[in-house]
């Protein structure tokens, strides 16, 4: 199977990194599939899951909300504005970030960033929204 | 010749000192590891970040191109941002990157340039307060903060961002130090704005297709790599100070424990001296009646 080099990095660590078949990404179009031989594009992230299939049909999974992609012919690159492994997201997790997140709301004074926390905001919503289903399934 | 006294007490408040220095150090090791690993970890970050953002600048080049990449198409105005610690007692660590903005500063100057400093940290701003009082337009205190973070790194970066956006310079360059070792800190010059794309880092010359669109895209990551190229440095520099006292105060214990050696040994020497005077003064005495 084609493979191809991806890595997920946040501003604290590197999150994965190695080759892949092909990765499930939140972008704020909608979601993408990635696959070995992808035309080049860019593209900001939503709050979601980014979905990794390894070599070996394991697929791993990981939170991130906001930032960006960058896929070209070699490889594939996400700079997420915040990242963690799923199993380290909960209900509480995501409680905390949309806090944060309102809080900052409150506390902006530029439209600008207002719009960009509002949706945000949404997006964590809507996340939370999906997450739980998901755990209830 | 010093008396006894004197001695005795010339090597205690040595021994004083070198507890200091002591303590000084040990507490810089302690704070150099978490520094260190906060450094490290910021570096994967801000190199993906210069590669994606060298993978797109190739596209972008032409008269579309943003300013925070492509510049103002003038370089009259020259901002330097310099990054210094806010304590001293750490070596060659804030008068090396001091001398590097210096230097550059007069570099611009004989140019025929203009020069704007931002200090961030006050042993940068104290020295070179001497030399270009007119030029520093702002000083950036961070002492209150123990941990510089993501929240610092923005609060400089929206600072210079709305400079720029009014025009005031054209030109920006970052200075800090970049931590290779305790015992090795390299000053360091980076230019910011525009954006500096260093050789090598470029994997693709790929046309993209962007999602939502380019121009959203580019606003959204520039003023981001910059935010992440400052925290960078405010953490590489966090890392290098830490490294900078440890070693200074390592070999200022050395010395101390070095003096003390000299002292005792010449106090020990003048105490002999003195008991062998008293003896013969006591003897010839004796033997006068």
């Amino acid at each position: 199977m084609a493979t191809f080099k991806f890595e997920l990095v946040s501003p604290e660590r590197i999150l994965f990194s190695g080759d892949v078949v092909s990765v499930i990404i939140p972008s704020v179009e909608g979601e993408v599939t990635v696959l070995a031989g992808h035309a080049p594009f860019v593209a900001t992230l939503k709050a979601g899951i980014v979905f990794v299939q390894t070599t070996d049909q394991n697929g791993k999974e990981f939170f991130v909300n906001g930032g960006l992609v960058e896929v070209n012919q070699t490889s594939t690159t996400i700079l997420a504005e915040q990242g963690r492994f799923i199993e380290d997201v909960d209900t509480a997790v995501l409680d905390a970030e949309i806090l944060t997140a309102e809080t900052r709301l409150a506390g902006s004074h530029s439209d600008e960033d207002k719009k960009r926390l509002q949706e945000t905001l949404v997006q964590l919503r809507e996340f939370k929204h999906v997450f739980e289903q998901r755990k209830a399934a | 010749m010093p008396s006894l006294k004197d001695l005795r007490n010339r090597i205690a408040s040595v021994k004083a000192t070198q507890k200091i220095t002591k303590a000084m150090q040990m507490v810089a090791a302690a704070k150099l590891r978490r520094a260190q690993s906060a450094a490290e970890a910021a570096r994967p970050y801000a190199e993906r970040m210069e590669t994606v953002l060298a993978n797109l600048a190739s596209g972008v080049s032409g008269s579309s191109a943003p300013r925070l990449i492509a510049g103002t198409g003038s370089d009259k105005v020259h901002l330097l941002l310099v990054l210094t610690a806010e304590r001293g007692l750490c070596g060659a660590f804030n008068s090396s990157i001091a001398r590097l903005a210096r230097d550059k500063a007069n570099a611009l100057k004989a140019e025929g340039k203009t020069v704007k400093i931002i200090c961030v940290g006050k042993k940068g701003y104290d020295i070179l307060r001497r030399q270009f009082a007119s030029e520093i337009i702002e000083f950036i205190d961070l002492r209150e903060f123990k941990q510089v973070g993501f929240v610092n790194a923005e609060t400089v970066a929206q600072n210079v961002l709305t400079r720029f956006g009014n025009g005031e310079f054209d030109v920006a360059t970052l200075f800090f130090s970049k931590f290779r070792s305790v015992i090795a800190q390299i000053p360091t010059a980076q230019r910011i704005i525009p954006a500096e794309i260093p050789e090598g880092t470029k994997q693709s010359d790929a046309v993209y297709d962007y999602e939502p669109d380019e121009g959203e895209i580019l606003e959204a990551l520039l003023p981001r790599n910059l935010t992440v190229q400052i925290l960078r440095g405010l953490l590489e520099n966090a890392a290098s100070e830490q490294g900078a006292r440890m070693s200074a105060m390592d070999s200022a214990t050395r010395n101390a424990g070095e003096m003390i050696k000299k002292q005792t040994q010449l106090y020990n020497r003048s105490r002999q001296a003195m008991i062998t005077k008293e003896l013969i003064e006591i003897i010839s005495g004796a033997e006068a009646l």
